[in-house]
């Protein structure tokens, strides 16, 4: 078992080796970013803001009715919104969707690519396979989540401000009161920096997953599930350094 | 040239290869036959690097692939074209785009000099008109000549086919064996052809081996093949009742 996972582990660290070499052509290499940005990251907007719209309406319900009280400043809803959504919800918890998301379709699609004998094309034909398939996907994510950590923090607010506006859990002059009370702009910097980390883990993993199928759907359907879960476990257990890390400032 | 020197490969103790020697010819087609599982893709796979051998040596016009350095060999690959099986297609790409791929990855040429030359390509396997169509929207035979467009693209010096006709119905084979003996010829490369496909070995066969269990059983031409009392070739060729009265009919005719 242990064999197993260091075997794993020297494979993905030979692997990534391999992919951080300077591109052939630097066109075709910002061509696949151009092409990957809009795949993994564009094309993710919608359910990150849709999530996190609907993830900051409930936190700010949730501590409305559990944590209010008399003995309570009656900012505390919009305070706990921003700091829940800032410190782990927009960087740890949408980078665990986006494993789930990103993830897969990176691990299918290299994995297919792996069984369909393309890569080996890519090989035959004198191109490095791993950093030309491998390294704009790790790019295009890392370059594009600060970008999702924005929208997600923001759109968490938006949905807090739709409880207030639409469903009258809270007064807007409270949650407005709230958002703003002790603003530390390094909470913001922290979950960009930790979603870096997480987008570089969901990038390469998934990577390692689709570029080692052998076989045919099936394993590829077995890759991608395994690197959804791989993902997610080095997140959490990553999240916890960072945090520790990140807190010390 | 493409010379093999006393190849052996095995695979979790399970020898596969056993000491082939071959020369496979400038300008001409050289086939691989073989029953399935006999070792002639792994020794195609050996061929071109994708594999490397236990013991022995491949020498491209004197270059040996088995000791080169990776840089030496990634400029080796830049020489040789290869039409897989499934035809290897990228799905993302249209066919001008495939065919382009190795011309916009490695050539310094214009845009224009390259989308010239892959339109070139693509005229010489009649698949004008279909440029702008995606792998799946292509048929089988048409992805196969695709395939040949963009191997040649780069005009190697080597060409590979591994099984070029496998789920190709016979009247698209015999188009697929003549591109492939067309383009040998017109361009003077080495062509080694992987195939169990009959009218392959008949029709195109200029130098072939015949491989059973991971030896080298047998190497000869396409004629030599319907006059060779090689019982392992000829219980392989003309398997089929109708292909062993062919066989006699056409020896009686040459009587």
């Amino acid at each position: 078992m242990i064999k197993k996972q260091l075997q794993a582990l020297g494979e993905y660290l030979l692997l990534m080796g391999r992919t951080f070499q300077r591109p052939e052509r630097m066109r075709m290499f910002f061509k696949q970013y151009y092409h990957e940005v809009t795949t993994l990251g564009i094309n993710s907007v919608g359910i990150v803001l849709l999530i996190s719209l609907f993830i900051g309406a409930v936190i700010c319900i949730q501590i409305k009715l559990n944590i209010q009280s008399a003995w309570m400043p009656s900012w505390v809803s919009g305070y706990t919104t921003r700091e829940i959504m800032m410190l782990e919800f927009s960087s740890a918890i949408m980078c665990l969707i986006l494993a789930g998301k990103v993830g897969s379709n990176i691990a299918s699609e290299i994995g297919t690519m792996r069984i369909t004998q393309q890569i080996d094309a890519l090989d035959i034909m004198g191109v490095n396979s791993a950093s030309y398939l491998i390294l704009p996907k790790v790019a295009a994510l890392v370059s594009f989540i600060p970008i999702l950590v924005t929208f997600s923090v923001a759109a968490g607010i938006v949905g807090a401000y739709c409880t207030a506006y639409l469903a009258n859990i809270i007064t807007p002059a409270d949650l407005t009161l709230g958002l703003q009370h002790s603003f530390t702009p390094w909470y913001f910097w922290m979950g960009v920096i930790k979603s870096l980390f997480f987008a570089f883990i969901i990038a390469s993993v998934s990577s390692y997953y689709g570029y080692n199928v052998k076989g045919g759907s099936i394993e590829v359907g077995k890759a991608s599930t395994s690197a959804v879960v791989s993902c997610s476990v080095l997140i959490l257990f990553s999240d916890i350094f960072l945090t520790q890390l990140l807190s010390m400032n | 040239m493409i010379a093999v020197e006393n190849i052996s490969k095995s695979f979790d103790g399970r020898q596969v290869l056993h000491d082939i020697s071959v020369e496979f010819l400038n300008g001409r087609t050289n086939l691989i036959i073989g029953q399935s599982g006999s070792g002639k893709t792994v020794l195609l796979n050996s061929i071109v690097g994708l594999h490397q051998p236990d013991s022995g040596h491949i020498y491209y016009d004197g270059r040996d692939i088995t000791v080169m350095s990776k840089k030496e060999r990634t400029m080796l690959r830049r020489e040789i074209g290869m039409l897989f099986q499934g035809s290897a297609l990228f799905d993302s790409m249209t066919l001008l785009e495939n065919v382009m791929f190795p011309l916009d990855m490695f050539s310094d040429k214009s845009y224009k000099e390259r989308k010239a030359r892959a339109m070139l390509c693509i005229d010489r396997v009649n698949l004008l008109g279909s440029e702008h169509k995606h792998p799946a929207e292509l048929s089988g035979g048409m992805q196969k000549r695709a395939a040949i467009a963009r191997a040649i693209a780069m005009e190697p010096h080597y060409l590979f086919c591994d099984e070029p006709n496998s789920g190709l119905d016979p009247k698209t084979s015999l188009v697929i064996d003549k591109l492939i003996s067309e383009i040998t010829h017109e361009n003077n490369i080495t062509t080694i052809v992987n195939t169990h496909d009959m009218n392959s070995v008949i029709g195109i066969g200029e130098n072939i081996l015949f491989i059973n269990n991971g030896t080298a059983a047998w190497q000869g031409n396409s004629k030599e093949v319907l006059t060779s009392n090689n019982k392992m070739l000829n219980d392989f060729v003309f398997a089929s009742e109708f292909s062993k009265q062919l066989r006699q009919d056409i020896l009686a005719n040459i009587h």
